[in-house]
């Protein structure tokens, strides 16, 4: 990796300041950053380590009802904080499906917002990619596309967006607070991301030297509770990227859906709330046979806009499967304990048994 | 400008002078200090090898800048046993036959005392796999490992039963 | 298994060490971080070594910023084609049978993406890799070629290491015009990569024109001439040191280019040199396994008899070098039939050369095998396990030599009841489990061949009752140091901890290859000769002085058990080791050992381990993700030295299986040859909970001509079979037949 500057600031402001040079970047727990620039994806000039800064790692209800994670409490802590997983049980299982124990303890929540995405053009200096480098090109186009974006893509960039937690927060209407020079302001977490556009590299709608201080789940997200769920597809039992995901949040009440809450990851640049797909859901009985029907007519809704960016048509029907799976799971009711794998379609296997005990 | 770094590697206080800001815990482990038992697969984050106690937290030595952590707590595997006496998990590992090479153990090993001081994956196989599935064993001795990380959790839990 | 069986040497016996579940040797080093590997050696003065990669598969490099990598602060050399001093030896050429072309800046050509273009030594690692980027390399380029279609086809002269590429007895167009039944199996297999956990390193160090090198070596004598021979000092002023491998696979049995460009940096900065490869640069020189597209044709009687296999396998390898993965052969030994073909196509794309990865055609060609088996017994409507058993082999199809053991049958019979085969439904998607995932159940039959290499060991046996043993073999997670000590223990006639065996160095005999799976017959047989030579020589002392008991027993009357030789007719008349050589007035005695195969033996039998793989599936229904639930092997490897850790080979090898069959696979940019999922998040191999049950199992299998002691190898044959078992239980779950590894969701999709 490059040299750089390394700064570590007192407070917020000096954080802003230090960070507005240009090619600067925050450090948080550095599980995506270092990858980048170990890559040499990124390249910044200048490291402003936040991870001393005050007053960011709490996670708080406020007066509302509404919950503000600050943007430095990690994964890991936000997954085990038993008030929050109580409060946002689909967040919880998001946050427990993505990455490793080990990457969880370091991640933090305004770093899992602000990572960028898995694309291997990206990733790869020698591509090229409209996203690190304006006017490259996309060698995306025509290469592996397997991963790539069924939704909001553009000839600029197919790239999609590998968060697992940003996928259950978008669902439910979270808000990104936000630090500057200018003060503080808020953006909604559905309008955080850019799709890629003309001008895939703006990411976010972050200003230079922005900071994330705290993610905020509004009060209303407790309405979802007890039907909350992320269903994550992958390619190996675990410590996978998703090939598609779904969070479906379902408020019920007298068995029949008031309000329901779709969101889909990755497939596109940006956690996809599926506005679409909701109203498809209120006023449906949970209980009733054909819920299933209605769940996947939802899902279909959400993915009527789908188009493949290459050869991953498939992925279009998958996500339309895992929205359907997802809702159907949502509406049996959030799990009384987490499950043993979080966010997988596979129940446990309960072994360690001697062979031959547990077949049939 | 750099300033010195200060680690407590082990319990031994390790103040480490820094050309620049790029090395990373993993590295100051290895190259600076001489704790090389803390083993690098990948540099990525993708593999686990490079697992380290940080403030009592397993993490991703390879992806910690050290400067970063500058004043942390780190246990390496080299700090486990006490005295000659191995580590409940380490003699669980040995016993339940939870290797086969050896680089990947030490980050197993840490990862599993991680795993075990977090509380929730209990003697739950399943939890357990899970719980372990940031630790990439090319050897593939993922059954040993299962058992052994519930040997010794079983163990640990026996030992405080006892001290109580 | 008889614990303890006689030796031909009749001086020591066999059993009391070997064969016991003993747990490893070097389990303390290995969990407390100070198994020392290759890396993680500091000698004073280190200075750090990367190199530059191609970014492009196929051209020239036309430019590289040297003055820029040079000021980067701490860089000391930058070593490109330009000022790389002179070798040897042409990294080009093919010395021996193991020598691969390799890249040590001979030239500015290109021929894979991942290629070494320039090493950067620096004083830190952090400078050595941002010289290494600061070289920003420019290049003429052309065009690559990736997959069976792109590249150039050819007929290649063999296969493996020196296999013939094709093979035919009797006459399949004749069998399959008999044949009930024609069944066709289309499979492909993609590029694989070693990886193991720890990446190639070395340290080099000079000392005048002695050249000391830790790096892992599955080869240590031979690695040891090679650097020999590239710099141009006699072999023994080279000390190869390779105590402990983080695994090798295969990948490092051979020299590779930036290892010798690491020893010529220590020579020209003056100072010892480390070179850690990324795991980015794993996949580029080191060797893989090469893409497979196979076809086979199944001829079946009435009866379910095989009357003709022909199995074909294209298989690609690089532009310059050729390592064919030799599929097809997989079918050779395994079912009985009247005609056998086999054929293979060799493609040229634009890689690095393949090489051997475990289980080298065996992985990839049983995966092709089983999966046309379990297509064949589903058209005629039997159980494929049963049909496995109607196409029983007594004696090798391919050379119809009788088998020097099998007890394969025995494996089915065992395999099948501990995974409770029995009631299991002929028709797909008939099963599920409580939570609504399909569930499917398939078998595959494991073999792999039981070869012997050259392998020497030294024994001493001194006065105070202990015992040494020394040969330069190697620990690379198999369990060496245990199984080979537990031999040296019983070849010595000593209890295991009066035993200390010397490995992984050159300065010791040469222990042989570590591969094939015979690391442990050959190189435990050097140690059992070796240890019998020194008993027997011990023996010559006692039997002809009339002090000891053992005066006149001669030297077949005597035994040597738990550091005492007795007499065999008279248990009671014995005498200490110490006590026989002190009245001798000696410190020590020496004996020494050879191991290799009675070329008798070899010529009359045919030598195979076996085994057979039963697997459960779940798949979700709708959304087609994987898991294999359950895999349960029984295995008949000969004599087993360590059960406990030849179970975790097993299990190792058959989790290897759930990999080829749903995870790996590597893949090369079609249009620039560059690997783009070269990491462990892109390149996928299982984790801890991919593998929620495999369970593997022992068959007692005497073998009295495989080699004295008995034994096979467990190393491999663990992969194949599983590949396959996990496909077909894919089928009975889904209905859908894989025509590609890794099975994919999207294959699935219907």
């Amino acid at each position: 990796m490059n040299l750089f500057d390394y700064v570590r600031p007192a407070s917020v402001a000096e954080a802003v300041a230090a960070a507005s040079a240009p090619g600067a970047a925050y450090l948080a727990g550095g599980t995506n950053l270092l990858d980048l620039m170990k890559a040499g994806t990124h390249r910044p000039a200048r490291l402003v380590d936040i991870t001393r800064l005050p007053g960011l790692d709490a996670i708080e209800v406020l007066p509302d009802g509404a919950i503000r994670i600050g943007a430095l409490v990690t994964n890991a802590d936000l997954a085990r904080d038993p008030a929050f997983v109580a409060a946002a049980p689909a967040v919880a299982e998001a946050l427990l499906s993505g990455a490793s124990p080990q990457l969880r303890n370091a991640a933090t929540v305004g770093g899992n917002v602000m990572q960028r995405t898995r694309c291997a053009y990206f990733y790869d200096p020698d591509s090229a990619c409209n996203r690190r480098e304006p006017g490259a090109g996309c060698d995306a186009h025509g290469g592996d596309t397997r991963g790539q974006a069924v939704l909001g893509w553009s000839e600029a960039c197919i790239a999609t967006h590998p968060s697992d937690f940003c996928v259950p927060l978008v669902a439910l209407d979270a808000v990104v607070e936000i630090a500057g020079a200018d003060g503080a302001r808020e953006v909604a977490l559905e309008a955080f991301h850019n799709l890629p556009g003309d001008d895939p590299a703006n990411e976010t709608v972050l200003r230079p030297g922005e900071l994330i201080t705290a993610i905020r789940l509004p009060a209303e997200a407790a309405r979802f509770k007890a039907h909350a769920r992320y269903l994550k597809l992958r390619e190996r039992t675990s410590y996978a990227f998703a090939l598609v995901s779904a969070a479906a949040s379902l408020a019920i009440e007298d068995g029949a859906i008031v309000e329901a809450r779709l969101a889909l990851g990755a497939v596109a640049a940006k956690p996809w709330r599926a506005r679409a797909a909701e109203p498809h859901l209120v006023g449906v009985s949970v209980t009733a046979a054909g819920f299933e029907e209605v769940a996947r007519r939802a899902a279909e809704a959400a993915l009527q806009e789908a188009r493949p960016s290459g050869d991953n048509a498939r992925k279009i029907e998958l996500a339309m499967r895992v929205a359907t799976r997802a809702l159907v799971l949502a509406a049996a009711g959030s799990p009384a304990r987490m499950p043993a794998l979080p966010g997988s379609v596979f129940a446990p296997v309960p072994t360690l048994t001697a062979a031959g005990d547990v077949h049939g | 400008m750099i300033p010195n770094l200060t680690l407590t590697v082990n319990g031994d206080r390790h103040e480490v002078h820094l050309d620049d800001a790029r090395p990373t815990l993993l590295d100051v482990l290895r190259e600076r200090l001489g704790l090389t038992g803390t083993k690098k697969g990948c540099d990525r984050g993708q593999c686990g090898a490079c697992t380290v106690l940080v403030d009592g937290r397993r993490v991703n030595s390879c992806l910690t800048l050290a400067i970063s952590v500058d004043g942390a707590e780190v246990t390496t595997i080299e700090g486990l046993a006490r005295g000659g006496t191995l580590h409940p998990v380490q003699a669980a590992f040995v016993e339940n036959d939870a290797f086969q090479c050896g680089f990947c153990t030490p980050g197993q090993i840490m990862s599993a005392v991680g795993l075990i001081a977090e509380g929730e994956a209990g003697d739950d196989a399943e939890r357990i796999r899970e719980g372990m599935s940031g630790n990439l064993c090319r050897c593939a001795a993922y059954p040993g490992i299962t058992e052994a990380v519930r040997d010794a959790r079983q163990r640990l839990a026996q030992n405080e039963r006892e001290s109580v | 298994m008889a614990d303890i069986i006689p030796t031909p040497t009749g001086h020591v016996r066999l059993g009391s060490n070997a064969g016991q579940p003993l747990t490893r040797r070097d389990g303390v080093l290995k969990v407390t971080g100070a198994a020392t590997y290759a890396a993680d050696n500091r000698p004073d003065g280190l200075a750090y070594a990367v190199f530059a990669h191609s970014s492009v598969a196929r051209g020239r490099v036309t430019s590289l910023d040297v003055d820029a990598a040079k000021v980067h602060p701490g860089v000391i050399e930058v070593i490109t084609p330009a000022n790389r001093p002179p070798l040897g030896r042409d990294p080009d050429g093919k010395a021996h049978m193991f020598s691969w072309r390799t890249e040590a800046l001979q030239n500015d050509t290109v021929r894979y993406a991942g290629q070494p273009i320039a090493l950067v030594v620096a004083e830190t690692l952090e400078a050595a890799t941002e010289g290494a980027r600061l070289l920003a390399p420019r290049y003429a380029a052309e065009p690559a070629r990736i997959g069976f279609d792109a590249g150039e086809a050819y007929d290649p002269p063999a296969v493996g290491i020196g296999s013939p590429p094709n093979f035919a007895k009797g006459d399949v167009e004749a069998g399959f015009a008999a044949a009930d039944q024609v069944t066709e199996t289309r499979i492909e297999t993609p590029l694989q990569y070693h990886n193991a956990l720890e990446p190639h390193a070395i340290v080099a160090a000079w000392d005048g024109d002695r050249l000391t090198v830790d790096v892992p070596s599955q080869a240590i004598a031979m690695a040891r001439n090679d650097f020999a021979a590239y710099f141009e000092v006699p072999p023994e002023n080279v000390t190869l040191r390779s105590p402990f491998i983080g695994g090798g696979f295969g990948s490092k049995a051979i020299l590779n280019g930036p290892q010798l460009l690491c020893v010529l940096a220590a020579r020209m900065v003056g100072r010892p040199v480390k070179l850690a490869v990324t795991r980015q640069q794993m996949f580029g020189h080191l060797g893989h396994r090469g893409a497979t597209r196979q076809h086979l044709r199944l001829g079946v009687d009435g009866e379910g008899h095989l009357t003709a296999l022909e199995h074909n396998a294209i298989s690609t390898t690089s532009s310059f070098d050729d390592f064919l993965e030799p599929a097809a052969n997989a079918s050779h030994n395994l079912y009985a039939t009247p005609a056998l073909k086999t054929h293979h196509t060799g493609v040229r794309v634009d890689t690095g050369t393949p090489g051997p990865m475990r289980a080298p055609g065996e992985a990839s060609g049983s995966a092709g095998l089983e999966c046309a088996m379990d297509e064949a017994a589903a058209a005629l409507g039997l159980d494929p396990l049963e049909f496995r058993l109607r196409n029983y082999s007594e004696t090798d199809p391919a050379s119809g030599k009788p088998f020097s053991s099998k007890a394969l049958r025995e494996c089915y019979a065992e395999g099948a009841s501990r995974f409770g085969w029995a009631g299991r439904p002929l028709a797909p998607r008939q099963m599920r489990d409580e939570a609504g995932c399909l569930v499917g159940w398939g078998v595959g039959t494991a073999m792999f061949p039981a070869p012997m290499f050259q392998a020497k060991a030294r024994a001493t046996l001194a006065r105070d009752g202990t015992g040494l043993m020394e040969i330069a073999a190697v620990e690379m997670g198999q369990g060496a140091l245990t199984a080979l000590a537990q031999i040296a223990a019983d070849g010595l006639g000593l209890d295991g901890d009066k035993v200390e065996l010397r490995a992984g160095s050159s300065e010791l005999p040469d222990g042989g290859i570590a591969g094939g799976s015979g690391h442990t017959a050959t190189a435990g047989s050097a140690i059992f000769a070796a240890g019998s030579d020194a008993v027997r020589k011990l023996a010559e002392l006692a039997t002809r002085d009339e002090a000891s008991p053992l005066f006149g027993a001669g030297n077949a009357g005597v035994v040597g058990r738990a550091g005492r030789l007795h007499r065999a007719d008279d248990e009671r008349r014995s005498e200490a080791y110490g006590d026989i050589l002190q009245r001798a007035g000696l410190s020590h005695i020496e004996g020494e050992g050879a191991g290799a195969r009675d070329p008798a033996d070899a010529a009359e039998y045919a030598m195979f381990s076996h085994g057979a793989v039963f697997a459960e599936v779940k798949v979700d229904p709708d959304l087609y993700q994987i898991r294999v639930s359950r895999l349960v092997g029984a295995f008949a490897a000969g004599r087993i030295i360590n059960p406990r850790l030849a179970k975790s080979q097993l299990t190792g090898g058959m989790i290897w299986g759930i990999s080829f069959a749903l995870h790996e696979d590597a893949i090369h940019d079609p249009r620039t040859g560059r690997p783009m999922n070269a990491d462990f998040a892109g390149y996928h191999v299982p984790v801890n909970a991919d593998a929620p049950s495999v369970e593997a199992f022992l068959v007692e299998e005497v073998d009295r001509h495989v080699n004295a002691l008995g034994i096979k190898g467990v190393g491999e044959i663990g992969v194949t079979g599983s590949a396959g078992a996990i496909a077909n239980a894919v089928w009975h779950a889904t209905g859908v037949r894989p025509n590609r590894f890794p099975i994919r969701i999207e294959a699935l999709l219907h």
